[in-house]
């Protein structure tokens, strides 16, 4: 168990660093540097700046002297918010993403797993159809529209109650966080209830349902012991990419919302060319996303018994 | 038959009707769940970064709130670049000279000043003071300049000093910064000297490169300075008492700003959003929580529909066609230039294909809300009166055909931000260059930094370009195609421009001066340097109650400096 874990967690160290090295590479191929700027600098200007952020030096040197702070966990500063340390960045905007994040993935989750074992067990009758046309829609539309329309949604909820009851956008109270959440969420719910869905109705054709059933089980037990309980594990498969997809992802929500998040970063980041946001927030998502994937891997070996986790 | 019991199960009532109850259980018990966990994360995050949320205009508070399009990325005057530090620093801080409500310069932190030939003079007030309740000195100006012509410092504004003597050769390492043409006299005279006559200085010293910083303060700060509201010492209207990166800002009043009278009325303005989504503002401000947001074509029918005030104003740029006038480019060809010049027209471009109705057709590089001698310089030099003809731009086509010896055109290369109204405008010229003269161009759509290093290294025949104004006088454009500005990114080169260029500069009669630029725009059209396609403008809105606010065309793009509420105006 232990050894897997390690041989595990050293393979994903392997992958989070060709990730760095990759994006490293393909960074500093992309015409243009972080000091391109509208006004045009003097020759001088730009020796002096490139001194001060060793962009003079070449390219390799850079990768390792970027390797030796990476090391130290040290990503420097950013290059466009000049005072600003990328570790701090990371620090103060990442929590709000999480806490958006976690609960997204709560509330697609929760609504995964009810409306997947609900149209599961009302196959081919009006609920099953009902949600199963919303969960289409879940997927196919783009979360930017989704957001804008809830946005919209909201001013008009709003002013027809006559005062702000639910902020249209912005970050601070529970209310701010509960129509992002569920924006943000929407489409891995849809996803999860068709997972879940199929997942549930596969279970219940197998034999040790019916099995059940013909020992006399009562229905209550068979459906959440045996059905539920079998049907959720694909579930818990895909919650902790979902997680990290959704926790990474939320550039747009966070956009039409307001919300002080480590995804505009993310993304402003790679249009204004800052180097070490860039390399800061890649690495981070990326071991982020490598490290949920090993703990669902070693979760999976205490829910399901016939995982055994072997080197 | 071994599936049969599945059908069994699934047909059998009694089942999904005891599931589906057990299911509105877990239901319940899950909804009960979320409740009690939103309730704890609403606990830890309290302080995660958190926006205040109130009212646009907040009356028995006297504040207003507000919603900033990008996170500042520091306030270090010095070496700010950018829109919204310019914004958030001029209501915090104040230069020699600034802007009144209409855009006419007025005094500062200056009382009084002179421009000669060789220099200018600036007798300091005695009422200015710092935030922490030191006056603000000659020294502080001193200073400041002298950091931001320092290589160390790599100002990337630093040019904008080069009137003053030897800042360029300082700021190009071969003078050491003592040197500098500058000095304070006594703590409330500034004595300047320049490299070269500089009628326009007044102009110069009310840009934000030239606020002041105080020595001691700075040296306390230890390289942190502007990068958080206690790393930065105020003079200005406003003081930032707050700064929640990445989310919120406070400006409260100064209380002990010199001019209290007549600006900065309001006791606080929050801003409380940061957000480049228009529509996200647009709803922000229908919801009442910010106080003016501007608006792009396609609100404008929900704007009357809520019967709301537009307002309109120039936000001072200009855009335009800029060919490659590098010797291995065909666009080098005058004929070509003006076969493709005669073949457009910029009213078309605005009118039927943009169709913003804030916006204006471009005629010239200056663009229509620039004073000349007393009045616009459009009404004092008329732009040439272009005329589309198609026939003609056909002839010169033929003509540079020939002259470049080739069979036919190659496709030429249109280099393009990635806006919706870049996009735009270069798929129009494309079709209509293709309609009219049978050329090919290829779109080459680039972000903004990889557009502006393709500009730089000539990779283009065209280039989607623009230019905003840093100060209220027409060289702030005038002097954009002068061999020597590193601005000029098609590289155009001719002996005439510069000359009439250097007159535009140091010219000390204001007449002769005018002329100059005259002659530039007259050149810029005749030798076809570039297409003007817009000057750029907003629509926007503002809470009613909200009077005096301004958006500017030179300085920070929305100012509250004067903005005070009226409640009875509602």
């Amino acid at each position: 168990m232990l050894s897997y874990i390690l041989k595990r967690l050293v393979q994903g160290i392997l992958t989070v660093w060709f990730i760095a090295t990759a994006t490293f590479f393909a960074m500093h191929n992309v015409p243009g540097d972080p000091l391109t700027n509208d006004r045009a600098m003097t020759d001088t200007t730009r020796a002096n700046l490139e001194a001060k952020y060793g962009l003079d030096q070449p390219t390799t040197t850079q990768y390792l002297i970027f390797l030796r702070n990476l090391s130290q966990g040290d990503f420097g500063i950013s290059f466009v918010q000049e005072n600003r340390e990328v570790n701090d960045i990371i620090r103060e905007h990442f929590p709000v993403s999480a806490i958006l994040g976690v609960l997204a993935v709560i509330f697609a989750a929760t609504g995964g797993v009810l409306f997947g074992a609900l149209t599961a067990l009302y196959r081919n009758r009006l609920p099953d159809y009902l949600i199963m046309f919303l969960v289409i829609m879940g997927i196919s539309v783009p979360s930017f529209v989704v957001a804008a329309l809830s946005q919209l949604s909201l001013v008009a909820f709003n002013n027809l109650i006559g005062f702000t009851v639910i902020p249209v956008a912005g970050w601070g109270t529970i209310l701010h966080m509960l129509v992002p959440a569920m924006v943000l969420g929407l489409s891995t719910m849809a996803y999860l209830t068709r997972l879940m869905r199929s997942s549930m109705l596969e279970v219940t054709s197998s034999d040790y349902v019916r099995t059940a059933k013909s020992k006399g089980v009562p229905a209550t037990r068979i459906f959440t012991r045996h059905q539920l309980r079998n049907a959720i594990l694909p579930v818990i498969t895909v919650l902790g990419p979902a997680i990290a997809a959704i926790t990474t992802g939320g550039f747009v929500v966070e956009l039409v919302f307001a919300i002080p998040g480590l995804g505009r970063y993310f993304v402003e980041a790679v249009q204004q060319l800052d180097y070490t946001v860039i390399m800061g927030t890649t690495v981070f998502y990326g071991a982020f996303l490598v490290f949920m994937v090993i703990i669902v891997d070693v979760l999976y070996g205490f829910i399901d018994p016939r995982v055994r986790l072997e080197t | 038959m071994s599936d049969t019991g599945s059908v069994v199960i699934e047909t059998d009532q009694g089942f999904i009707h005891s599931a589906g109850i057990q299911l509105a259980k877990f239901a319940g018990i899950a909804i009960a769940g979320l409740a009690a966990f939103i309730y704890l994360l609403w606990i830890i995050a309290g302080d995660a970064g958190s926006t205040t949320s109130g009212n646009a205009i907040d009356v028995e508070n006297n504040s207003i709130t507000i919603a900033l399009r990008e996170e500042p990325p520091q306030l270090d005057a010095n070496r700010a670049t950018d829109a919204s530090s310019l914004v958030v620093l001029a209501h915090v801080m104040e230069g020699l000279l600034g802007y009144d409500i209409d855009s006419q310069l007025v005094p500062g932190v200056a009382e009084r000043y002179e421009i000669r030939a060789d220099g200018a003079t600036f007798w300091l007030r005695e009422d200015a003071f710092w935030s922490d309740g030191v006056p603000v000195t000659a020294k502080d100006f001193v200073f400041s300049w002298k950091r931001v012509v320092n290589p160390e410092t790599a100002s990337q504004y630093a040019f904008i000093l080069y009137p003053i003597k030897n800042a360029e050769a300082i700021n190009s390492g071969e003078l050491p910064v003592e040197t500098l043409g500058v000095r304070a006299v006594s703590d409330r005279v500034l004595e300047v000297e320049f490299e070269r006559p500089t009628p326009y200085f007044d102009k110069l010293v009310a840009y934000l490169t030239y606020f002041p910083v105080r020595e001691d303060f700075f040296n306390s700060t230890e390289g942190r300075y502007g990068a958080d509201a206690d790393m930065l010492l105020y003079n200005g209207a406003y003081l930032l008492t707050e700064w929640v990166h990445g989310s919120t800002m406070r400006w409260v009043k100064n209380p002990s700003y010199w001019n209290r009278e007549n600006k900065g009325f309001l006791d606080e303005i929050r801003t409380a959003y940061i957000t480049q989504d228009i529509n996200a503002k647009l709803n922000l401000f229908k919801d009442g929580q910010i106080v003016d947001t501007h608006l792009l074509s396609p609100m404008l029918p929900t704007a009357m529909e809520q019967r709301w005030p537009i307002d309109r104003s120039m936000d001072g740029s200009v855009f335009y066609l800029e060919f490659n006038h590098r010797n291995d480019r065909i666009t080098r060809n005058k004929n070509l230039r003006r076969a493709l010049q005669l073949a457009q027209d910029s009213n078309e471009l605005v009118y039927k294909v943009l169709k913003e109705p804030s916006y204006l057709p471009g005629v010239s590089l200056f663009p229509a809300w620039l004073t000349g001698v007393s009045e616009s310089f459009q009404k004092e030099y008329p732009p040439v009166r272009h005329q589309m003809n198609v026939e003609k731009a056909r002839e010169h086509l033929e003509l540079a055909r020939q002259e470049l010896g080739l069979d036919e055109f190659p496709p030429l290369m249109m280099l393009a931000g990635d806006t919706p109204i870049s996009l735009l405008a270069a798929e129009y010229y494309q079709q209509l260059f293709r309609k009219n003269l049978g050329l090919e161009f290829r779109i080459d759509v680039q972000i903004f930094k990889q557009r502006l290093e393709k500009m730089r290294q000539g990779e283009f025949d065209i280039v989607l370009s623009g230019w905003g104004p840093d100060y209220n006088d027409v060289l702030t454009y005038g002097d954009l195609f002068s061999s020597w500005n590193l601005q000029n990114r098609g590289r155009y080169n001719s002996s005439e421009m510069d000359s009439w260029i250097r007159i535009a500069q140091s010219e000390l009669d204001p007449q002769k001066r005018m002329d100059a630029f005259g002659e530039i725009q007259r050149l810029l059209y005749e030798d076809v340097v570039i297409l003007p396609m817009y000057e750029r403008g907003f629509s926007f809105v503002v809470d009613s109650r909200l009077q005096d606010f301004r958006r500017r065309s030179v300085g920070p793009e929305v100012d509250y400096n004067y903005a005070y509420i009226d409640s009875s105006s509602d």
